[in-house]
């Protein structure tokens, strides 16, 4: 297993999880929500093919009241 | 009457109020707010999926047939307001952006030289951004000339209620600039959405007068007709103002 911050809080998964299986994790909502892995923005196409390595940071976004 | 559409980029609206979705005490007393307004465009903030608050508004938006700009509130540095804007688009599909870099929280004022880097790097990446900025008429040009497609004044400081600080400087961005003037932040009753439209701005952002009113649907009514009143009043030319009275019935 592997750590991995995700919004903001250490969380365990196994090595080779890509940010689709972390999107899976948190209940897997897809539609209006943006990721962005070490400050850096992760477009919506490669969510399955890219794997999250040990250590980083994942921030999952979406639209809030505001502004 | 016939009223010309407001043009930001490609974007057409027929209203030209546009909501911020903040403060409001729940998404019902949102949506009669919002149906109040008759706005067509709306903000939305970028947060944590997990944070709270996050449910409703955007399928609530979407029903309402209310198009979303999402903003970049709580940035500090061009570099976070530009990560956002770009979470932003990819989350939500418009290539609309209002551009927010607040330089500390306690006056939530616009940080010029963070904004200004943050519009240059955001217009050259083929967003439509909207820009809140100072009541500076120098630095909105800096902006009209970075690529913005809407240069977002403030009236006074978010929140404050207070109106519109210096009139003088809004009429001096509204002179001199290309894209839409945009009054936002500072409207804290109807008085003040004229005001702003009678000194030529092309339209009114505001979220708090409305949500936090003790009424919030019934000053949404009273916010789209100011807007209106204040357009209908900027394009009939006023009358000097004189000294000495002026009779208006005929001599006897």
């Amino acid at each position: 297993m592997i750590q991995i911050k995700v919004n903001g809080k250490w969380c365990e998964f196994p090595e080779g999880t890509t940010v689709a299986d972390i999107l899976d994790a948190m209940g897997g909502a897809r539609q209006g929500v943006a990721v962005a892995m070490n400050g850096v923005l992760v477009r919506r196409g490669s969510w399955v093919g890219v794997v999250v390595p040990a250590g980083a940071s994942v921030d999952v976004l979406t639209a809030v009241q505001g502004g | 009457m016939d009223e010309e559409p407001l043009v930001i980029g490609t974007h057409k609206l027929n209203s030209r109020l546009i909501i911020g979705t903040g403060g409001a005490a729940n998404l019902a007393v949102l949506e009669r707010a919002l149906v109040a307004s008759g706005t067509e465009l709306t903000t939305v903030a970028m947060r944590r999926a997990d944070a709270e608050g996050g449910s409703g508004v955007l399928e609530l938006l979407r029903r309402l047939g209310i198009e979303l700009l999402p903003n970049t509130a709580g940035c500090r540095t061009a570099a976070e307001a530009v990560l956002t804007a770009q979470l932003a688009r990819e989350a939500l599909g418009t290539d609309l952006i209002k551009l927010e870099v607040h330089a500390d929280d306690r006056t939530l004022l616009p940080d010029p030289f963070e904004t200004l880097d943050a519009a240059e790097q955001l217009a050259a990446d083929g967003f439509t951004v909207l820009a809140y900025t100072n009541d500076d008429p120098v630095l909105a040009l800096r902006l009209e000339e970075a690529g913005c497609a809407a240069v977002m004044p403030l009236g006074a400081p978010i929140g404050t209620g207070l109106g519109i600080r210096n009139p003088h400087n809004i009429e001096l961005i509204v002179s001199r600039a290309g894209v839409p003037v945009i009054l936002d932040a500072g409207i804290g009753t109807a008085s003040d959405a004229t005001l702003a439209m009678e000194l030529g701005c092309d339209a009114v952002l505001l979220s708090t007068a409305v949500t936090r009113a003790a009424d919030p649907e019934r000053m949404a009514a009273a916010m789209r007709a100011a807007v209106v009143a204040g357009r209908l009043a900027r394009e009939a030319g006023r009358v000097p103002q004189r000294f000495w009275a002026q009779a208006s019935s005929p001599p006897r």
